[in-house]
């Protein structure tokens, strides 16, 4: 695909005897959001890990805007522009909300090696975070510490800094998972705005989440990609209804 | 605006502290001089380590050797008859600097236990660097031939002068740590701490970051060294014995790790008990752990949370 954001080729990782990426090739073109399904165990996270340069794949490569950084880590691929949420909660327990998403900003625009000025004084640091904050709706929670938030306000949290980052792609591994089904609602309207402007790369067992911001699905089984399609192409797939969806969809 | 129990906690101890010498002469009792002068030379060594300790989470467990890197570069120049203080301690905070480098640079590779170990067994080898040299002492050290000179008015062997010139560095020294842990810099440290994937995961490549960190920590434990030097006028590979890195942890740890000011406290109380139990007892460490464990259990910001509460919410 000539115009895809990430590119993936023959990306492969081994557990000991557990094949947990099988020759992965698959395109994300720009502005998609573009949803990964799958059993579970069947290697989803794994492949997020290897995107976001937590895990090293022992072979394949990875092209992210053009530039092959299968061999950058995790930090230098964030500061690029690669945003990621963890299926497990990934937050900075003992700061305020603001803290963490303010602590996203300060990532994201570079210098730290500053030692003198208070970082919680910089309008340049708070200001944006706010914003980002407000944008999922913890507007009003930004000096809660964020071990107190409700699990459903620390997954916006999460989101809120990966949005800090100002990332190209984000990666988020079940952002749905562990909230109730409003809000659970409310998160994928607001994951919604997002698409087009900022490339998403959806990992969610929750179908009405996926069937709702999808461009595109892959679906995963033992490690390997068995299809990808827009949602009637999968949903109508003969391989992934006896795989996957006819478990909980048929 | 008022004013918070931390702030009327710190500005009680700072002149607590800076009563002691006039204290001391007006109550005919000049030994107490030594010893806060002492105990204000530790809680330099432990405010050091609480930078990375607390604030970084790097649980280093050799912190002595910096003492014992900075004894050194007063003791050597000394022996061949350099007694100038800018230089002997220039040198102090320069060797320890470029030992916390290398150290840092290998430990900070790993974490966990990986890293306490490695951290222990380079402050070992410097420990049996120390008596190898034969030269000076080998295990028996060697004796200052006189305490370092400054020139001028700044003549450390007027006990009252040295003293408030270990006040000085010591609150200078928490002033800039002060402003270093509400810092860019300081918050990444402690990103890093609270959770270390989370961290890397907005880009912050944590190294760095840590790495200097450390050299600040090494360097400031240096002068701490040169600074015992002189107190002792004598020094031996003993500084740099891991029972004397385990004796920084704990003061840090009862003086409230993360705390900054709370690690003073903990040198305070911890040489005190240690003074007044020895007197006591030869077992007086039976003492001592029990109460660690306590505060340890109890407490968890330290007697620095006992103090002035829970951590003012400023985020
Ligand atoms: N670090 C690891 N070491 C060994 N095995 C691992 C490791 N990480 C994952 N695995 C295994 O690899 C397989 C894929 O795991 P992965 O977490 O990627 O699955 P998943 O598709 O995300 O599952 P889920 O839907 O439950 O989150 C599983 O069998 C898992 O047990
Ligand atoms: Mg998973």
């Amino acid at each position: 695909m000539a115009d895809a954001l990430l590119a993936i080729r023959g990306l492969s990782k081994r557990f000991g005897g557990l094949l947990a990426s099988d020759r992965i090739d698959l395109d994300v073109a720009r502005g998609e959001t573009h949803a990964i399904i799958g059993p579970n165990g069947a290697g989803k996270t794994t492949l997020i890990s290897q995107l976001a340069g937590d895990l090293r794949p022992d072979a394949g490569s990875i092209r992210f805007a053009d530039q092959d950084v299968t061999r950058l880590d995790a930090p230098h691929r964030a500061r690029r522009g690669l945003a990621r949420s963890f299926q497990v909660t990934s937050i900075f327990r003992d700061f305020s909300a603001l803290d963490n998403v303010a602590l996203a900003v300060q990532a994201h625009t570079g210098q730290s090696f500053r030692f003198w000025r208070a970082a919680r004084a910089e309008p340049a640091l708070r200001e944006p975070a706010r914003a980002a904050l407000e944008a999922v709706g913890l507007g009003g929670r930004a000096h809660v510490r964020a071990a107190n938030l409700a699990h459903g306000e620390q997954r916006q949290l999460e989101i809120a800094m990966a949005l800090a980052t100002e990332p190209r792609l984000l990666l988020l591994d079940e952002p749905v998972a562990g909230m109730g089904l409003e809000e659970s609602q409310r998160m994928v309207r607001f994951l919604a705005t997002l698409k087009r402007r900022i490339t998403i790369v959806l990992v969610e067992h929750d179908m009405d989440a996926v069937f709702t911001l999808a461009d595109r699905i892959s679906v995963m089984v033992y490690g390997r990609i068995i299809a990808t399609g827009t949602p009637p192409e999968v949903r109508g797939n003969e391989d992934v209804r006896r795989a996957y969806l006819g478990e909980d969809q048929a | 605006m008022t004013i918070s129990r931390r702030t009327i906690a710190l500005a009680a101890g700072g002149v607590l502290l800076a009563l002691v010498p006039p204290v001391a002469a007006l109550t005919n009792q000049p030994f107490y001089v030594d010893l806060f002068r002492r105990v204000m030379i530790f809680a330099l060594a432990a405010v050091s380590l609480d930078l990375i300790l607390g604030y970084g989470g790097m649980v280093s467990f050799g912190h002595a050797a910096y003492l014992g890197i900075g004894a050194y570069a007063v003791g050597i120049p000394a022996f061949y008859g350099v007694d100038n203080g800018w230089l002997q301690w220039g040198l102090a905070i320069a060797a320890s600097a470029l030992a916390a480098t290398v150290i840092g640079a290998i430990s900070l590779r790993t974490s966990g236990v990986s890293f306490i170990m490695i951290t222990l067994a380079f402050a070992q080898m410097l420990y049996y660097l120390g008596i190898s040299l034969e030269t000076y002492g080998g295990d028996n050290g060697m004796r200052l031939s006189g305490r370092s000179r400054f020139g001028g008015p700044l003549d450390l062997r007027e006990p009252a002068i040295f003293y408030y010139v270990v006040l000085a560095i010591l609150v200078l020294f928490l002033a800039l740590g002060n402003r270093l842990v509400a810092s860019r810099f300081g918050m990444v440290i402690r990103a890093a701490k609270s959770n270390e994937p989370r961290a890397r995961a907005i880009g912050f490549s944590l190294f760095r970051y840590k790495l200097t960190a450390f050299v600040i920590a090494g360097g400031a434990g240096g002068l701490a060294g040169a600074l015992l030097a002189n107190q002792t006028e004598y020094l031996t590979p003993d500084f740099m014995h891991w029972t004397r890195s385990g004796e920084i942890m704990f003061m840090v740890i009862l003086g409230g790790m993360g705390t900054l000011f709370g690690p003073v406290i903990g040198a305070v109380v911890l040489l005190l008990l240690e003074d007044v139990l020895s007197a006591l007892t030869a077992h007086w460490q039976i003492i001592l752990g029990p109460i660690l464990i306590l505060v340890v259990l109890f407490a968890k910001r330290g007697l620095f949370g006992l103090l002035v509460g829970a951590e003012p919410r400023d985020g």
